[in-house]
Formats: structure tokens, sequence, C-alpha cells
């Protein structure tokens, strides 16, 4: 699993048994709290409400102008009451990403659970000093004369990047774009990559 | 404080490591913790803040070779004892218990009847926007530098970015202030704002090229600059 998770020590899994059994007991912890932690996280998960928002904003100038100064209305089209989103748009030229460096924020009801890496100590330290290199790292070259803009989480605002639009999309609809949509381009560190060709057909 | 939390600009890291098709959860305890944590926030047994201040305080060495719900365990766990809600002795007793049954379910130790009554829930983490009165006291393309202080307590204000100057982007609006919020000495919510760092302003003659920075400052964090 590599040094982003090493085996837990058993100490660690006895003492969280031991902390949830106690709350267990106090009618702290509700009984069925852990199922439904993991059917919401592990089961329930559709395409991510940001991807959705952004194959509309990407079809519909419109709401792509209430995305980028009211998100909470934009969101609201979704069935999602979230009122601290901004929303920061990718052009020709500039660049965002968005970090966390004092713990791990991050915007959990439009892009779900965090990936290890966005949580640990590397990314964290190294967005705001380095982001030219760290993209590079992820495979994303931005020229010298594109500006990026970090945007480290320090308080409650949550950030989502609204990537642009890949060439070789100009015909597709808003449910044939979300598919293409992946969470690292809304987070600043890929750009959202061009449909894949059509098979070749066989003779 | 200067804790091991603040990470921003440190080096010696190296390159970012990306796991390839990771799962939601690594291991069933992942899940556990966090439904500990909502469960205790829902309860109104620690605000974000003590939640965020729980988890700095860890021992530093320990912080960097745990992974992420190791932290929130610790956190929970020291505010938890903290408050008088479980006590070490009990926690140590039960995992005693379970270092002999790694494979039991926590309900195994509990001691008669699950009590009834207790219900899942979500809407703990409550926005922290406030209707408070009161004119903020910068405005978008105002100049700010940032203060240079060094507190003990709980802060949002990165050392990278204390005493630089930097320019309002934004007003976000009032915000709950973590700084007083954390210690138990209630919200005193005030104006919080984006504030954008030229990367020259934070880095220096390091800095990589056309780089700028914005990070949410409250106001006791700015000074007018010029």
């Amino acid at each position: 699993m590599g040094k982003n998770h090493p085996n837990v020590d058993p100490y660690v899994v006895s003492r969280v048994r031991a902390l949830e059994s106690l709350l267990l007991e106090k009618g702290i912890l509700a009984p069925d709290a852990v199922d439904r932690v993991i059917q919401r996280y592990e089961n329930d998960t559709g395409p991510m409400i940001g991807a959705r928002a952004t194959a509309r904003a990407w079809v519909d100038p419109g709401y792509k102008r209430l995305l980028l100064e009211d998100s909470k209305a934009a969101l609201a089209q979704f069935g999602l009451a979230y009122d601290v989103l901004l929303v920061v748009e990718n052009t020709p030229a500039v660049h965002n990403m968005v970090v966390c460096t004092l713990c791990s924020c991050y915007p959990w009801p439009v892009l779900g659970l965090p990936p290890t890496w966005y949580k640990m100590p590397a990314y964290r330290s190294r967005a705001v000093s380095e982001p030219r290199s760290v993209l590079k790292e992820f495979g994303l070259e931005i020229p010298a004369g594109r500006e990026i803009r970090v945007w480290d989480s320090s308080a409650e605002m949550r950030y989502m990047v609204l990537p642009r639009r890949p060439p070789g999309t100009e015909g597709l609809g808003e449910e044939a774009l979300v598919p293409l949509i992946n969470r690292d381009a809304l987070i600043g560190v890929a750009e959202v990559p061009p449909p894949a060709p059509p098979l070749a057909k066989i003779r | 404080m200067d804790g091991i939390h603040d990470l921003g600009g440190m080096q010696g890291f190296g390159p970012v490591e990306r796991e390839a098709n990771e799962p939601v959860f690594h291991a069933p305890w992942e899940a556990e913790v966090l439904a500990i944590m909502r469960a205790g926030g829902s309860r109104g047994l620690y605000n974000i803040d003590e939640f965020r201040h729980g988890i700095e305080r860890m021992d530093p060495a320990h912080y960097l070779r745990a992974t992420y719900y190791e932290k929130w365990l610790d956190g929970i766990t020291r505010l938890l004892v903290e408050k008088g809600v479980v006590s070490e002795a009990d926690l140590a007793a039960r995992a005693e218990f379970f270092r002999a049954r790694p494979d039991a379910p926590a309900r195994e130790a509990v001691k008669g009847p699950l009590p009834a009554g207790a219900r899942a829930s979500w809407d703990w983490l409550q926005s922290s926007v406030r209707d408070a009165p009161g004119a903020p006291r910068f405005k978008p393309g105002d100049a700010v530098v940032t203060r240079n202080v060094h507190p003990h307590g709980h802060t949002r204000l990165p050392r990278y970015v204390r005493g630089k100057r930097g320019v309002i982007h934004r007003l976000h609006g009032i915000h709950v202030y973590p700084d007083t919020n954390a210690h138990g000495q209630g919200e005193q919510p005030q104006p919080l704002y984006s504030v954008r760092f030229e990367g020259r302003e934070l880095w220096g003659e390091s800095a990589e090229p056309n780089e700028q920075v914005h990070l949410d400052c409250w106001e006791s964090y700015l000074l007018p600059g010029r």
C-alpha cells in the first residue's frame, strides 16, 4: 500500500474499538452509525455533483455564471444545500489548484471523500511553494506564461476548480460530458482529457 | 500554535505519492472512526475548531507517522478524555479486551443492553457563516499585511504567510473565529476575507514564476498595508 498506508498497528484498531464500545454504551454512538457511514460513502456514490455542475456549466453559459457567482443557488439545482463553496475557473491565462496546508479541508458534498495524497504532508507542504513542480508530478505542465493560482483552504470556505472543456467535445451534451470529468481536474491537479476516439471499425 | 500540522512550505516529504484505485476506506476501522467523529460532533461534545486543535496537539513524530483516520482517533480521544466523557483507564481496559480479540465487533465489550435512542446524524457540520452586525474594515483591492504572531493556541494563520503583504480579493462574510471557538471563548464572529499574495512575497527568490496564493484570513489576522 506504499508509505501512505503502512500496516496499521493492531494497537490502533484496539483503541478504535475501545472508544467505539464506550460511546455505544453511553448512547452517544448510534448502533447503526458505522453501517450508515459505509453505506453513504461506499455504496451511494453516483456521479459527483461537482462533475454534474461542471458539465452543466460547459453547455449553459447562464448556469456557468451562476456557479461562479452564486454557487449556493447553482448547487441547489442538484438538491444540495451548501453555502460555502467558491468555484474558480480555469482559463487559457489562469490555472487554479486547491490545497489545505493546515489540515485536509475539502469540499466533501461536491467531490466525496478526499484521496489520501491530498491529506499527506508531501502535497500539503509543497502545493503552495512549488505548485508547478507538484503539477508536473501529476503529469501536468503549465506554461510559464499561465498564472498559477493556489487556493489554501484555511477557513470554512471550500474551493472547487471549474476545468476547461476539452477539445473534441463540442457535439456532446451535458449527460455525455459528466463521465469525462474526473475528481483530480476539480481539485486542479489535472485537466479533463479529451474523449477517447471511437474504436476503429473492424472490417 | 506553530505545530507540525502547519506544513505549508516545508521541504523533505518527497514526491506526492498516489495510490491507484484507492478504496473509500482501507479497513473497517476507518469508517468506524468517521462515524465516531460525526457522533461526537453532532452530540455537541466538540466543535470543528476544538476537533482540529485536538489533532494539532498530537505528538509531532506521531503526527507525521499516522494515517489520516489515526490522527482523527488521537484527536477525538484527547478531547473526550479532557472533557470527561471517557476515562483513559476505561479506554485502556477496553483496548486490552480488543487486543485479545482483533476481530470482535465493538458491541462485544458493551456492558448491558445497547441504549435505545441514539440516532446517526449527519448535520453537525453547521455553517460557520453568522449574521452579525459591524462594518468590515477592508474592501476588495485594499493592501493589507498579515500580523506576525506566534500564538500558543489554535489559529488558522499559517506560518508561511505571517508578516506578508497581500491584497484583499473578496469578503466572504462574517464567520465564526476559530482562534476563540477552539478554546471555549465563544464564536466571536468577524469578517473573513480572501487575500491574494504574490509568490515572490511568500518565497522570495525561490518562488516559481507567475504564482499567486489565495488564503482566507479573519480580520484579526490583518493590518492595513501600504
